[in-house]
């Protein structure tokens, strides 16, 4: 990948809708240059999918997540491979991570309710097999969230005119 | 017998030299106008690096509140020292050699108090930053413009150099990349002039507040040109890479004897810098590379966005090479540069800077600080559009 292409992705990362045409213009390349950087990207899965932040709290609609901590037995050949996959295919599951420490992965669940999320965690997840244990913390306030700040933007209180 | 009154100016004569800045007018009227987009100002639309500001905090939350040594914490001097050395590759002592200012505004004053004796000459660009000449006037230097023109992208000629020196020409002052053209001037003209500063035996007093900020091609620092080292004050700050304008921190290097007597001005009138501003420069200058290149990246594709537009509507703009300054023609309206930016403001609300602030040749063009976001610099130049189409002939 050139740095030119890695340019293009750090621009559509911070704004999806950026034209390839203004894309061109910011860059100085050509608009098919652009278009072909992306179509490669895309199909190579470089571009996974193009994602809007949406702060649900302020449109009004209530969401509950929660990390969870899952202890899990490792399986011989596939590690925690099989494990992570039964919970990642559940739809609750928003992100999942292998994680070091005191539990093996890291589950990030959202529901509607508490209740919902508390019944994915009871009747879903700590049933599996291999699951040893569950801790789950349920998220109180979402401050920043995937490298964007969900709590008020910082505007920077300049003169209109200076020199 | 009654004694005449005496009629005496309550103002240095000196004072009155300087015209008063043509920009508190428009000022005023900007202050006036609900709603605008303003390309009007010099500074970057970030707040410093979070990090940087944490260093800030810290400082005070340390005690750190009394004073530093007139030249400046010496681990900073010390950082500065070494920050020039390894970007640019030139050597200065940050025990004798480096001072730290108030912003690269002291350092100037201070650099024209340090050398100008009443009556000498120093040769300065024409457009060039608004404080060039006031300084060196107040210091009692007469300042003497170059004209450079659109045409060469306002390279200053060292051919037209050659010919202002005279006798009393002590110093040249420039900066490069220049406020409000952008110009970036490449090695070999700045050799040119570096002949001209020997030749001649001046000092070249070199404002690189935005050597960072150089989008096509390096910056080349005067000092580290032949025979420069000795006869450069390089003045440089924190202001427009790391986003730090509020916190007034700069710094001068030259040679010792310059530095001291510069100091000596220095430490009867500023005595030194803040140290909680020296503190978070020091956390800039150790860990802010990456944030300068993040800011960089973005002026460059605003550069892009603002320049193509400009040339769209109707509005001559050369590709400006450095700094976060678009400077294009307005010729084409027949309109003067005040009336110009007059008119923008008032019928479109668009606040640009008119060229003849910078000097008599700036007048026909305007300074268009891309330091603002995207979709600001769209919608300006969708209004600047609408009032082409009014004013284009």
């Amino acid at each position: 990948m050139t740095e030119k292409e890695k340019e293009f992705l750090r621009i559509l990362e911070k704004d999806p809708r950026t034209t390839p045409e203004k894309l061109a213009t910011m860059t100085g390349s050509s608009p098919q240059a652009v278009e072909k950087a992306i179509k490669k990207a895309e199909g190579e899965g470089v571009i996974v999918k193009y994602k809007t932040v949406i702060n649900w709290e302020k449109a009004g609609e209530e969401q509950v997540m929660a990390l969870i901590e899952v202890k899990v037995t490792p399986q011989r050949d596939v590690g925690f491979d099989a494990a992570a996959e039964r919970i990642y295919r559940f739809p609750q599951a928003r992100s999942v991570y292998l994680v070091s420490g005191t539990y093996d992965l890291a589950v990030l669940v959202t529901g509607k309710t508490m209740q919902e999320v508390a019944a994915f965690v009871a009747e879903k997840l700590s049933p599996l097999e291999s699951v040893q244990g569950t801790v789950t913390h349920f998220l109180l306030k979402r401050f920043k969230e995937d490298g964007d700040i969900l709590v008020g933007k910082e505007t920077t209180p300049r003169l209109p005119y200076t020199l | 017998m009654e004694t005449p009154e005496v009629q005496k100016s309550p103002l240095s004569r000196r004072l009155e030299a300087i015209p008063p800045s043509g920009i508190r007018r428009f000022f005023d009227l900007v202050r006036s106008v609900e709603g605008i987009i303003s390309l009007g100002v010099g500074e970057p639309d970030f707040a410093t690096p979070w990090h940087i500001r944490e260093a800030g905090i810290y400082a005070l939350e340390k005690g750190y509140t009394m004073y530093t040594p007139n030249t400046g914490l010496p681990q900073l001097r010390k950082a500065i020292a070494r920050y020039l050395e390894e970007n640019y590759g030139v050597a200065y002592n940050p025990e004798t050699e480096v001072l730290v200012t108030v912003g690269v505004s002291q350092g100037m004053d201070l650099a024209m108090r340090a050398i100008l004796n009443p009556g000498e000459e120093v040769i300065i660009p024409d457009p060039a930053y608004v404080a060039y000449a006031p300084c060196a006037l107040l210091a009692g230097g007469k300042p003497v413009p170059i004209p450079t023109t659109g045409e060469e992208d306002f390279r200053l000629s060292h051919e037209r150099v050659a010919r202002a020196i005279t006798p009393a020409t002590k110093a040249l002052l420039f900066g490069y990349p220049a406020n409000p053209t952008g110009t970036v001037m490449p090695r070999r003209e700045l050799m040119a002039l570096a002949e001209l500063v020997r030749k001649h035996q001046l000092i070249a007093v070199s404002d690189e507040i935005y050597a960072r900020l150089v989008y096509e091609g390096e910056h080349t620092c005067f000092a580290t040109l032949p025979g420069m080292k000795e006869r450069t004050i390089l003045l440089g700050g924190f202001s427009k890479a790391y986003a730090m304008t509020g916190w007034r921190l700069g710094y001068a290097c030259a040679p010792q004897e310059i530095i001291e007597a510069m100091t000596r001005v220095h430490q009867y009138t500023m005595m030194c810098a803040p140290i909680m501003a020296q503190m978070a420069a020091l956390e800039a200058i150790r860990n802010g590379d990456a944030a300068v290149k993040e800011m960089a990246l973005e002026y460059n594709h605003r550069r892009r966005a603002i320049v193509k537009g400009l040339n769209a509507i109707g509005l001559p703009c050369p590709e400006p090479q450095g700094a976060f300054y678009a400077f294009p023609s307005i010729r084409a309206t027949g309109l003067s540069s005040e009336e110009f930016t007059e008119k923008l403001l008032m019928e479109e609300k668009v606040a640009v800077v008119h060229g003849s602030t910078f000097g008599a040749c700036g007048e026909g063009y305007i300074r268009c600080c891309y330091a603002v976001s995207l979709p600001a610099i769209e919608e300006a130049l969708k209004r600047m559009g609408r009032f082409m189409a009014r004013y284009g002939r």
